[in-house]
């Protein structure tokens, strides 16, 4: 929506002549909705940055958001949305950042008696603000996507990290619940990095694991299979008290698998079985 | 017929399969491998198959086959080289390779002969040492 | 060189000796990686394939094998159909056990095929040949 150049003159002029007053209850406003968690001088530097993008845009002449005489204010409306999704605030607790102008303006022109002028002036600095306030959202709804699409990434990429440990083991530390697709992905990394590092000695640690069921078990006992068809041996650490009690009762075999308590546990046994080849191989 | 070749490398036979082998080619490398054990006396064969993008249960079998009949002529069998795609699809296919040693590739398979082979008690030794043994402790060293 | 992997037009490939079990392994390969079958799925279709191919040979006495790139909505796959005038299957529960053969092998062929693909598709019967569908789609 757009306003006249005479509507913008007179608008600018009325936020120009109250600036102390407008800025200072804005910035109540927004203070009470936020109980505390910006300090009053941040928010007053905020409210302050935004009234004087506002002012410069309508002084630009016909205001219109879209047009490019309010570019400086697109970008002030876009870094405090951004900043306030990031920060984790909710979407009225945003939106309330801007819509504060309005309550401040009702709060400050004295509407009782006033020119009908004043009146439909301030029905149009209204509209004008919902227009402020719904790009507001709009910015803060698409940086709280990208936020999560990002982390969804970051997620992924911590699902699998595969840790070379000493010279010849390399471990995995599963965290969280597997499941079928996860697995696959955590089992060809692991076989992977074995061949890169040449090692012949895997150590999966599922301390982090929050239960084990038929299926998970099953995809690491075929991990394990497929390691020793490489040339490779797994051991398995970090098996809860409970977890071994479902492994129990699911009738699982582990068979001759190595299991350890601690990764450390793991550890120590790897380089032992590393040290008796060593020997072996020197008599 | 392409045929995979045999090549001695101090007292190992090593053979990298190169093709993507036929049926016959498999079994003509088995019989290969066996008339190399004979003729050479090496103790230790490596088959390196880091080249094959595929084993199916044919090639599966010709490697447990090669380890088995290694073994009667007194020679170790190591497959080396196995890639993830390959194991990953051998679990599900159900082929465990029984018998069979694995080593991540060449060098490390060598290792593990010469291991094996060190563990191996040392024949002339051992009689030594049985023969002191029998003289205290046999029957007829009793008093 | 550019392979067509075109949706349905089948690839055929006829299997009458040795060699062209070789021949429907590198086929499928091909057409594999173009339908960007991740590493592991490829591999397992391609071993799939080789089973079911020997099959075709040693136990149908011969036949063919088609390859073809399907459309299942937001994904790609691969369908082939092995096909043989051979003598069928008389017990097909018996022949998809594991360990079960009549030819000397492992017995893995049929049962482990079953699960390197996603769908696996058996008509036969005794005297009237085998044809053998599977399809693996990707992810």
């Amino acid at each position: 929506m757009g306003l006249t150049a005479e509507e913008s003159g007179r608008i600018a002029a009325l936020l120009d002549t109250h600036a102390d007053k407008l800025t200072a209850s804005w910035t109540d406003t927004i203070a009470v909705s936020l109980r505390g968690r910006l300090t009053r001088a941040e928010l007053l530097k905020q409210v302050q940055d935004l009234h004087r993008a506002t002012l410069d845009a309508l002084r630009s002449g016909d205001f219109d958001l879209a047009a490019a005489g309010s570019g400086a204010l697109r970008a002030a409306l876009v870094d405090l949305s951004r900043s306030r999704a990031r920060q984790g605030f909710s979407a009225s607790e945003t939106a309330i950042t801007v819509f504060g102008l309005k309550k401040a303006l009702f709060d400050v022109v004295d509407t009782r008696g006033a020119d009908p002028q004043v009146l439909a002036d301030l029905i149009a600095a209204g509209l004008m603000i919902d227009d402020l306030g719904l790009f507001t959202f709009e910015t803060y709804a698409k940086t709280r996507e990208e936020l999560i699409a990002d982390q969804a990434e970051q997620l992924l990429e911590l699902a699998t990290p595969v840790v070379k440990l000493w010279e010849g083991v390399v471990a995995i530390p599963l965290v969280g619940t597997l499941d079928s697709a996860r697995a696959q992905v955590v089992m060809e990394r692991l076989l992977e990095t074995l061949v890169e590092t040449s090692s012949p000695y895997a150590i999966i640690d599922i301390t982090g694991v929050p239960a084990v069921d038929t299926q998970v078990a099953q995809h690491i006992l075929k991990t394990v299979v497929a390691a020793r068809l490489m040339g490779a041996e797994c051991i398995i650490s970090g098996i809860r008290p409970q977890i071994a009690q479902t492994i129990v009762a699911l009738g699982i075999e582990f068979g001759d698998i190595a299991t350890k308590a601690t990764l450390a546990d793991a550890l120590r046994h790897a380089l032992r079985m590393i040290e008796a080849s060593r020997k072996g191989r020197s008599n | 017929m392409e045929r995979v070749p045999v090549l001695k490398i101090g007292d190992i036979l090593l053979v990298s399969i190169q093709v993507d082998m036929q049926d016959q080619t498999a079994l003509a490398l088995q019989e290969d491998l066996a008339d190399r054990i004979v003729a050479t006396g090496c103790h230790g064969v490596i088959i390196d198959i880091t080249a094959l993008d595929i084993v199916d249960s044919f090639v599966g079998r010709m490697l447990s086959s090669i380890a088995a009949i290694s073994r009667v002529l007194d020679a170790e069998t190591v497959v080396v080289g196995m890639r993830p795609a390959v194991a990953i699809t051998l679990v599900e296919l159900g082929l465990s390779l029984d018998g069979i040693r694995t080593a991540l590739n060449v060098e490390r398979g060598m290792e593990l002969l010469a291991q094996s082979r060190a563990d191996e008690p040392d024949l002339g030794l051992d009689l030594g040492l049985d023969l002191a043994d029998l003289d205290s402790f046999g029957p007829t060293a009793t008093p | 060189m550019t392979t067509d992997v075109g949706l349905g037009e089948p690839q055929v490939v006829t299997i009458a000796a040795d060699e062209d079990v070789v021949r429907v392994r590198q086929l499928v390969r091909t057409v594999a990686v173009a339908a960007k079958l991740s590493l592991v799925d490829q591999t397992k279709l391609v071993t799939a394939a080789s089973e079911l191919a020997r099959n075709t040979l040693v136990y149908g006495g011969g036949g063919g094998a088609e390859v073809t790139v399907v459309d299942g909505g937001r994904r790609r796959g691969i369908r082939i159909v092995f096909s043989d005038d051979g003598p069928g299957i008389a017990d097909l529960d018996l022949a998809l056990t594991d360990g079960y053969t009549t030819g000397g092998g492992l017995g893995l062929g049929l049962s482990g095929a079953r699960r390197l693909v996603d769908e696996f598709d058996i008509d036969t019967a005794a005297g009237q040949g085998t044809r053998i569908t599977v399809t693996k789609w990707a992810r």
